[in-house]
């Protein structure tokens, strides 16, 4: 959103792709998707499509000019499928039509012609025959089999979390036209315009410079549109490029369901080890991610997921091994958490599991164990500016933690038909790019001659509120109105060579490049005016559009002083270019200081269960959470709303399915549900925690996209807490999503029993 | 032609009559603000007001629709309002659009447009303000990003500010107020004078039976009104016996919008009778069969007969679908799992069948399925109307149904129960169960049983047994087998904890 975006928004003016004017002699495109999850692709037949009407060309691999290659990670994704397909959905042709309505309808004339191979879905499947992705990694601190011997307490479990579907509302769509000069220039819904500029240049065999890359912004992107946007650029880009006409791609809903990737699904095995007096002395976990056919980002997922393994408790002696595992489902990629969540997930596992068998409430073994000042994370980075503890006593006292667990039991005890449960989340979550070189961006700031200035950067909008920071922060460093600042689209050719935006880092990246930009600025504006003014250059400084001389207004304005620098001279243009100091990792043993900074909150979830219906509310989620120094305190609690309700989403309703075909089950939104108004929390407290920031973060304001979306996970601790509270005792699978189907189980666990064995019998 | 207000301006348009009031917006007249999201009423993005001209021709009645599957032939004589027909022109906003602005209820803003239809059409109903119906109003908005706590905020002051709205003419305190442009004012005579003019353009409906307009939405006062016989419409004018019947378009634009605009249908939204009577001679109530969930909901003599029928309906779909599905829609798609077939196959309720000449008979509900998606009629046959016997007092009756998501969403299984229980011994009952077969179920069997037993823990045991014989669940992706058999016990416990609050839980399980 930029500053104005709302108003636009409300009146319907914001421009999302679809809303871009067509061009004269556009022609629609549609995706012809692989029928089969695992195949050789033998031969395909075009004739009859090709006849049907409307049908301009139909594009296939063979008719790409370049390399066949999209994978950004590893070179392992084609495309248009070559030789074999690997999952439902996967692209093997394009339609070019006259209307969107021909080009759909030619669809169902092509024939593909597939010899069928095994299919696998299972994540354990695929390790157990070998197909990972990348070799596996080992994060490792201490000695923990060793540390288990010593232990009053060791447990063990599997943990398990499903995919989630991104749904943002505006689908994935791109709009490619050629250029006079041989290239193309791509209108795209992503939240990386350099991949996909990158990959067009491969996939068209040109160079970067002759793909032009713009994007206005996004109707939501949540990671869907990190790297998954990139095919349907290419694929555009492609027809245009081919077929020398704009080519416009939407997915419909249904398609962009079944063709894109999702959260990964995590199995997870974990064995933890106890003090007498509640330490964890040991854990260990191995995850199985569901990467699907190829990587995407699943490496960089499943890294993260490494370093979230403590979550935000200091653990001496760690063994964490994760695998990514290569199945026959459309490849799974970014999600906001980007593998944080499941690895979080694993470890709250553990120690609910352990609390659970000991009689405690896991909030005791919680606290005990949260991380202090100093404390190392097993990848070696220290806890630095440690906000754990203070975010956990804020939260339990300003909550009640203990008033509500007094009442909760009260409650319980006098009824049969509800149970009430209860829940802690501390989360701790780092903040840039674990890759190194990602943390660097560049902002080109135009002061025009009438004062007005214009900003492009490498952030892409997409209701994060990121253009409103950077404006704010242009605003500040000059000492000018926010209303002079106009946010520009993001452009490949005015800012190149850029990280996505993801990782919560947008703002801090972009923000900085911005800051730096507007200080050069500034301090030029400031040089001239003390030369044309003959005041003192120290002490001169612009405030609410006023030179201040010594705190004295100056003879001149903003505008004055603009159009007099331009007159002498004055270079009003600036492209400044910002690296995040001090981060650092060597994968080789897996040890460095990848982040910038850590990001704490804690928060408190009741959710009742009824335990008739096995439906259930959530009932309050109450979070401190530090913002460090929120300039924007609106945007920043509107992220942590959001990212609260989507993490409630994921552990309690969204379910995402897959038959052993691998055919999506969950193919629409009357069969995969997301939060709507009703299943929000009647109480969504968020209290600002008082945090000094950091100064890696933009004007000491920290990151705040990704990490409240773990706060959702209490969501499913508390329901499992209810359930508890009507079968005490019960051995429930540590099992997400937490559907009311799972509830029901695990009330009437009997039942459920009885069923599963009358079907094997039945069999 | 199909003829109607887009805004402020008059529209005819010769475009299919089974074609989405979306497509024609975005694509014909190039209105962007209204967005695509999913295409089957389950986001609210495209969400648009349609304006009715009321019987009195003095007033519109506006309601929120998902324009994705409104058909556009449904258009016909109403006033249709998009986000651009609500916008003030000097750039002002009006007071729902500022409340979201100022409390940061928009942040990627695909979503935000659908919320502005849907509160507008709050503001311009005749609902009490209340808090409760300003947030119903948006219950069929998903905003994925998600802003619901600030759209909640945004809501409660706009409920604040409706305290002040008049009841009665609203539009001219909501047009000072801003909420619409003065053109709203003038838009029944608008309205009026076009239902002339094409009334005058299509001479020979003039000459037609009761004078009614051809889509005015006047209660018909005939038994037997359907299609056919009241035929005047341009779009329906040519079309036969053989041609798809269409009404609110929830079910049928979402499986087959791309067969039905290529061809004539047969549109029943405004010409199917809508009016719910009593007819305390033989003790019946009588629908229209285009009467929609949302009249249900409005109906004094529903809700006298059924008083948790707002909580019942809560649960089926949303604010703008209820506007427009209809109970003979909802039995006619078949669904087993249908929200309304169920209810109404526990109040045993009886469908009127009218073939091609008019010719009606009667069918117990139960007995229209015959198998999945499978109808005991005839292709040229409709359904006229929909009746049951009025429930006496004391009678007993429950509806539930659990989703994965409690609203808006298909139930993993819905059912219903009645009972009458004479001296405290069951002297009739019906219960309902979908979602556990191929067609929605009225259990008879498990009726029968309950037949003669006592109110007890161990009748309900009894039933349960007998319901769960009866019953064939498959698993899929509304749950498993085993869970829905589970979940209809549980159900079936729910009826009776209702109708015996001295059962307790630990009774019956």
């Amino acid at each position: 959103m930029n500053h104005l975006d709302p108003q636009r928004h409300v009146r319907g003016e914001s421009q999302y792709l679809d809303d871009v004017p067509v061009q004269q002699g556009t022609l629609y495109a549609a995706v012809y998707e692989s029928p089969l999850a695992h195949g050789v692709l033998r031969g395909l037949d075009l004739s009859a499509a090709q006849k049907a009407p409307g049908v301009v060309r139909i594009l296939t691999a063979a008719d790409i000019p370049g390399r066949n290659q999209i994978g950004g990670i590893v070179p392992d994704e084609p495309l248009l499928a070559e030789g074999h397909v690997h999952f439902r959905g996967q692209p093997v042709a394009l339609v070019l039509a006259r209307t969107e309505r021909q080009a759909h309808a030619a669809l169902k004339f092509i024939k593909a012609d597939i010899e069928p191979l095994a299919i696998i879905t299972d994540p354990r499947e695929a390790a157990a025959q070998g197909e990972l992705i990348v070799p596996p990694r080992t994060f490792r601190i201490g000695d923990s089999a060793g540390a288990f011997a010593g232990c009053a307490y060791v447990f063990e479990g599997v943990a398990e979390t499903g995919g989630q579907e991104h749904l943002y509302i505006e689908t994935q769509a791109a709009y490619a036209y050629p250029t006079e000069l041989g290239g193309v220039k791509i209108i795209s819904s992503t939240q990386g315009p350099t991949a996909v500029q990158r990959h067009c240049a491969v996939v068209l065999g040109l160079g970067m410079h002759q793909i032009e890359v713009d994007v206005t912004r996004l109707g939501g992107g949540f990671g869907g549109k990190e790297d998954q946007a990139t095919p349907w650029g290419c694929l555009a880009a492609l027809g245009a490029f081919v077929v020398k006409k704009p080519v416009k791609l939407v997915l419909d809903r249904m398609a962009d369901m079944r063709m894109t990737g999702k959260r990964h699904p995590y199995s997870s095995d974990f064995k933890i080890g106890l003090s007498q007096d509640l330490k964890i002395m040991a854990y260990e976990v191995t995850y199985y991610q569901n990467a699907g056919a190829s990587a995407d980002l699943s490496p960089a997922v499943l890294e993260r997921t490494l370093f979230h393994t403590t979550n935000a408790y200091c653990i001496p002696n760690v063994t964490a091994t994760a695998n990514s595992c290569r199945t026959n489902l459309p490849p799974n990629t970014a999600f906001r958490g980007f593998g944080g969540p499941q690895g979080m997930f694993v470890i709250e596992s553990a120690i609910t599991k352990a609390a659970e068998e000991l009689g405690v409430p896991p909030s005791k073994i919680q606290r005990r164990n949260l991380l202090r000042e100093g404390d190392l994370f097993p990848y070696r980075q220290p806890a630095e500016m440690c906000h754990a503890e203070q975010a956990w006593d804020t939260a339990a006292e300003l909550f009640d933690l203990a008033g509500e667990r007094a009442a909760i039991a009260q409650f319980n005890q006098r009824n049969q038909l509800f149970k009430k449960g209860l829940a802690m989340m501390p989360i701790c979550f780092g903040i840039s790019f674990t890759k190194t070189f990602m943390n660097q961006t560049r902002a080109l700031v135009h002061i025009y001659t009438d004062g007005s200035v214009g900003i492009s950067t490498g952030a892409v909008e997409m209701g994060q509120g990121v253009n409103t920071k950077i404006a704010q922060v242009a605003a500040r460093t000059l000492g000018i109105s926010i209303a002079r600042i106009k946010i520009e689209t993001t452009n490949t050719t005015r800012v190149a060579n850029t990280s996505p935006s993801a990782a919560s880092a947008t703002a801090d990246l972009n923000g900085k490049a911005t800051e730096m930009a507007c200080q050069a600025l500034r301090e030029r504006l400031l040089r001239h005016a003390s030369a044309e003014f003959a005041v003192d250059y120290e002490g001169i400084q612009i405030e609410n559009e006023q030179v201040l001389a010594a705190g004295i207004p100056a003879e001149t304005t903003w505008e004055k002083l603009v159009s007099s620098a331009f007159v002498r001279r004055v270079a009003l243009t600036e492209n400044a270019h910002y690296a995040t100091p001090g981060v650092h990792f060597d994968a080789s043993v897996e040890q460095g200081h990848p982040f910038a900074y850590h990001v704490y909150g804690t928060a408190l979830t009741t959710a009742t269960v009824d335990c008739l219906r096995g439906t259930y509310t959530i009932d309050a989620v109450r979070i401190a959470h530090d913002f460090g120094q929120s300039f924007s305190p609106a945007i920043d609690r509107g992220q942590i709303e959001g990212g609260a309700v989507q993490g409630i989403g994921w552990m309690t309703l969204e379910e995402v399915s897959y038959n052993e075909e691998g055919r999506l089950i969950s193919n629409s939104l009357n069969s995969y549900k997301i939060p709507d108004l009703y299943s929000v929390p009647a109480v969504l407290d968020v209290h600002f925690l008082d945090t000094p920031g950091h100064p890696n973060a933009i004007l000491r304001a920290k990151a705040v996209g990704e990490p409240p979306l773990m706060y959702g996970i209490g969501a499913y601790f508390a329901l499992r807490d209810a359930v508890r509270a009507f079968q005490p005792g019960v051995a429930l699978p540590l099992v997400a999503p937490m559907t009311p189907e799972r509830v029901l189980g695990g009330l009437y666990p009997e039942f459920v029993a009885v069923a599963a064995a009358k079907q094997v019998v039945a069999e | 032609m199909i003829s109607f207000f887009l805004n402020d301006q008059p529209v005819h348009t010769a475009e299919p009559a089974a074609s989405a009031l979306l497509d024609f917006v975005r694509y014909h007249e190039h209105l962007m603000g209204t967005k695509i999201g999913c295409r089957e009423g389950d986001c609210g993005a495209c969400t648009v007001l349609v304006g009715e001209l009321a019987p009195d021709g003095q007033r519109i009645a506006y309601q929120s629709m998902t324009s994705c599957l409104t058909p556009l032939g449904n258009m016909h004589g109403k006033h249709v309002v998009t986000v651009e027909g609500i916008n003030q022109a000097s750039g002002q906003l009006t007071p729902v659009q500022q409340a979201i602005v100022d409390h940061n209820g928009a942040q990627c803003g695909f979503c935000t447009v659908g919320f502005v239809m849907s509160l507008t059409g709050h503001s311009l109903s005749e609902k009490p303000a209340t808090e409760k119906n300003t947030r119903a109003a948006i219950d069929g908005n998903i905003c994925r990003c998600t802003g619901y706590k600030a759209l909640e905020r945004a809501a409660a002051t706009l409920t604040a500010e409706l305290a002040e709205r008049p009841s009665t003419n609203s539009v001219q305190w909501l047009s000072n107020k801003q909420f619409v442009p003065a053109y709203f004012e003038a838009m029944p005579g608008q309205l009026a004078a076009l239902r002339a003019e094409v009334a005058l353009a299509e001479a020979p409906a003039a000459t037609q039976g009761n004078g009614q307009s051809p889509s005015g939405g006047a209660v018909s006062t005939s038994p037997n009104g359907h299609a056919q016989s009241q035929n005047g419409h341009a779009n329906s004018q040519f079309a036969h016996a053989t041609h798809p019947l269409l009404s609110g378009g929830t079910d049928l634009l979402v499986q087959q919008l791309d067969t039905l605009r290529e061809q004539p249908v047969r549109l029943l939204f405004d010409h199917g009778p809508r009016g719910i009577r009593h007819e305390a001679g033989v003790g019946r109530v009588v629908l229209g069969a285009a009467t929609t969930a949302s009249h249900l909901l409005e109906s004094e003599l529903m809700r006298g007969l059924l008083p948790r029928l707002p909580d019942y309906l809560k649960l089926v779909s949303s604010t703008p679908i209820r506007n427009m599905g209809t109970v003979a829609g909802n039995f006619i798609n078949a669904s087993p799992i249908g929200d309304l077939t169920i209810l109404f196959l526990a109040l045993g309720a009886e469908v009127t069948l009218a073939n091609a000449g008019g010719v009606g008979r009667a069918l117990p509900l139960a007995d229209l399925y015959v198998g999945y998606k499978k109808l005991a009629k005839t292709a040229d046959e409709q359904v006229t109307e929909v009746s049951f016997p009025a429930p006496q007092a004391g009678d007993f009756f429950n509806f539930e149904k659990v989703s994965k998501r409690t609203h808006l969403d298909i139930a993993s299984v819905n059912t219903a129960a009645w009972l009458r229980v004479e001296n405290g011994v069951i002297a009739a009952a019906r219960i309902s169960a979908g979602g556990v077969g191929p067609v929605p179920l009225l259990l008879r069997r498990t009726g029968a049983y309950l037949v003669g037993r006592e109110l007890s823990a161990e009748t309900v045991a009894g039933a349960n047994e007998v319901m769960q014989e009866e019953i064939s669940p498959i698993g899929d992706v509304r749950g498993t087998a085993a869970y829905k058999r589970l979940l209809l016990r549980q159900l079936l416990f729910a009826h009776f904890l209702r109708f015996a609050p001295e059962m307790t839980l630990a009774e019956l399980i």
